[in-house]
């Protein structure tokens, strides 16, 4: 009976949970454009509901893109994106700490946008990707009447966790690799930690202009 | 451009000031930048412009008109720029582009009650953004340095040489009837910069170097429009702990991951070599 057990449930058990974990997995893994279509739309539609993000309120719109956005997003590759060639010579604890200090400074900006946002129409035009790609260039597109539509494009790529975006290109422009020069200039004049320094002065006081507390917009994601 | 200046003796002044002082101190080091010196004199000017004239113009403009007669504004100033569009969308040999600019400026004029809706868009005939600037980029011609001009703020030296003939050929310079071209004027520097007024505050916050972000925002854009969005997207990697890069092409980023594949199953050089080859690449 043992033998049996061994011979043929053992096998088949194998084979049961390996076709559980690959439906699982493929369901887990969402496709990249399906993904920034119903992340997009998730977080406009709670926009356009929400009376006090359009008022202006940074805290809530912050919390809104930590617990909707800020999962889907890489920060730490967006970071080494933004620093370039110096990216190696920081230690772990540095590039640790020009992460975070990145991370809230995008967020806490780029949230702001969001409390602009009225009822623009935004659409998602054909990204063309193949299924074995890791790599992928969603398109978005903001209607204006009267102007060219504003490109929103996200760069995705595939980790274990999912699709992780890791820039994000607006009217043709790299928010992230933006940063390049000026970073390299804050380098260049007071080092790793002199870059780390102007980061988490201008988050302190951006803070302090929008009424946050130290820490909120961004951390712990 | 002999009638830009024409009202304005600040403005003369102004040229002769930025003519001193791209004399005076031309050179920081960026060699992406050799105006610098000059440029970040020019672009504070610019900003006290902004600040003290054309933002609270802009601000006022804002709060008195309500958005639906902003959007007719933009529309008639979008339309009146149409057929230079086109122009320069068939001097790139862009035929069908060009036709789609022209069918956009007569159905706006006509159906569209004078440029006042842009219901062409909603027929399927998008606006596209071309100018003379582009055009030459198209045809060859180098950007040449980065320049902030008084007033008009940041160009290339190519886009700045374009300049007077985009403004003859951008609709309201054309016209004769000077009252009329100057509202027209006047209209679109408070129209474009009120289109800007939410913007400019995510840019304030965003910048560690103001002018060093506008400056890379400008050049990176400018490129990406000669090219309509066609030029590969380029990312190095510089993390040894991460995959190693890959190229924007579909077919380089196979050809890696195989690279990868194989060489993973020799050793630890796998990432310095792709790395290495990728990094030739840029």
């Amino acid at each position: 009976m043992k033998k049996m057990l061994n011979r043929f449930f053992l096998p088949l058990l194998g084979l049961l949970f390996a076709g559980t974990l690959s439906v699982a997995a493929a369901s887990d893994v969402k496709a990249p454009d399906a993904l920034v279509k119903d992340v997009t739309n998730e977080v406009l539609e709670i926009v356009r509901a929400d009376k006090a993000i359009q008022a202006g309120d940074t805290k809530r719109v912050i919390e809104l893109v930590d617990a909707k956005v800020l999962p889907h997003f890489d920060f730490r590759r967006m970071t080494m994106l933004a620093v370039g060639r110096d990216w190696r010579q920081a230690s772990p604890e540095q590039q640790g700490k020009l992460t975070d200090a990145f991370r809230t400074l995008l967020v806490r900006t780029y949230s702001n946008a969001l409390t602009q946002y009225r009822d623009q129409r935004i659409v998602f035009p054909l990204s063309r990707f193949a299924a074995a790609d890791t790599r992928v260039q969603i398109r978005s597109e903001v209607i204006q009447t009267g102007a060219q539509p504003v490109g929103i494009d996200y760069m995705l790529e595939k980790s274990e966790q999912g699709w992780k975006v890791f820039d994000v290109i607006v009217a043709g422009v790299s928010l992230v690799t933006n940063y390049r020069s000026s970073f390299g200039q804050e380098i260049s004049r007071g080092g790793i930690d002199g870059l780390i320094k102007s980061l988490e002065d201008r988050n302190r006081s951006l803070a302090e202009q929008h009424g946050l507390q130290q820490g909120e917009g961004g951390r712990g994601a | 451009m002999p009638n830009v200046f024409r009202s304005s003796r600040a403005g003369v002044a102004v040229v002769a000031l930025s003519a001193a002082l791209l004399g005076g101190c031309a050179t920081t080091g960026n060699p992406n930048d050799p105006l610098e010196g000059y440029n970040r004199a020019m672009f504070s000017f610019n900003d006290q412009v902004d600040k003290i004239a054309i933002k609270p113009a802009a601000q006022v403009y804002e709060a008195v008109l309500p958005s639906p007669v902003r959007t007719g504004v933009g529309n008639v100033l979008g339309n009146l720029g149409d057929p230079w569009i086109a122009l320069n969308n068939m001097l790139q040999g862009k035929f069908a582009e060009g036709m789609s600019d022209l069918m956009r400026f007569a159905l706006n004029s006509t159906w569209g009650l004078l440029g006042l809706l842009d219901i062409a868009s909603e027929a399927g005939l998008p606006k596209h953004d071309e100018d003379l600037g582009q055009t030459l980029g198209r045809w060859g011609v180098g950007e040449g340095a980065y320049i902030v001009l008084p007033f008009f703020g940041p160009r290339t030296v190519r886009d700045a040489v374009a300049l007077p003939a985009d403004m003859m050929g951008n609709g309201p310079f054309s016209i004769d009837h000077v009252p009329t071209r100057n509202t027209l004027l006047g209209t679109r520097v408070v129209h474009g910069r009120s289109v800007l007024l939410g913007a400019d505050r995510t840019l304030e916050e965003a910048a560690l170097d103001r002018y060093a972000f506008v400056r890379d925002f400008y050049l990176e854009q400018r490129r990406y429009k000669v090219s309509d969005g066609q030029q590969a997207r380029e990312y190095e990697d510089f993390d040894d702990q991460s995959a190693a890069p890959l190229g924007d092409e579909v077919d380089t980023a196979a050809a890696a991951a195989v690279e990868r594949l194989e060489l993973v199953a020799i050793g630890e050089p796998a990432f310095d070599h792709a790395t290495a080859s990728s990094n030739h690449r840029n």
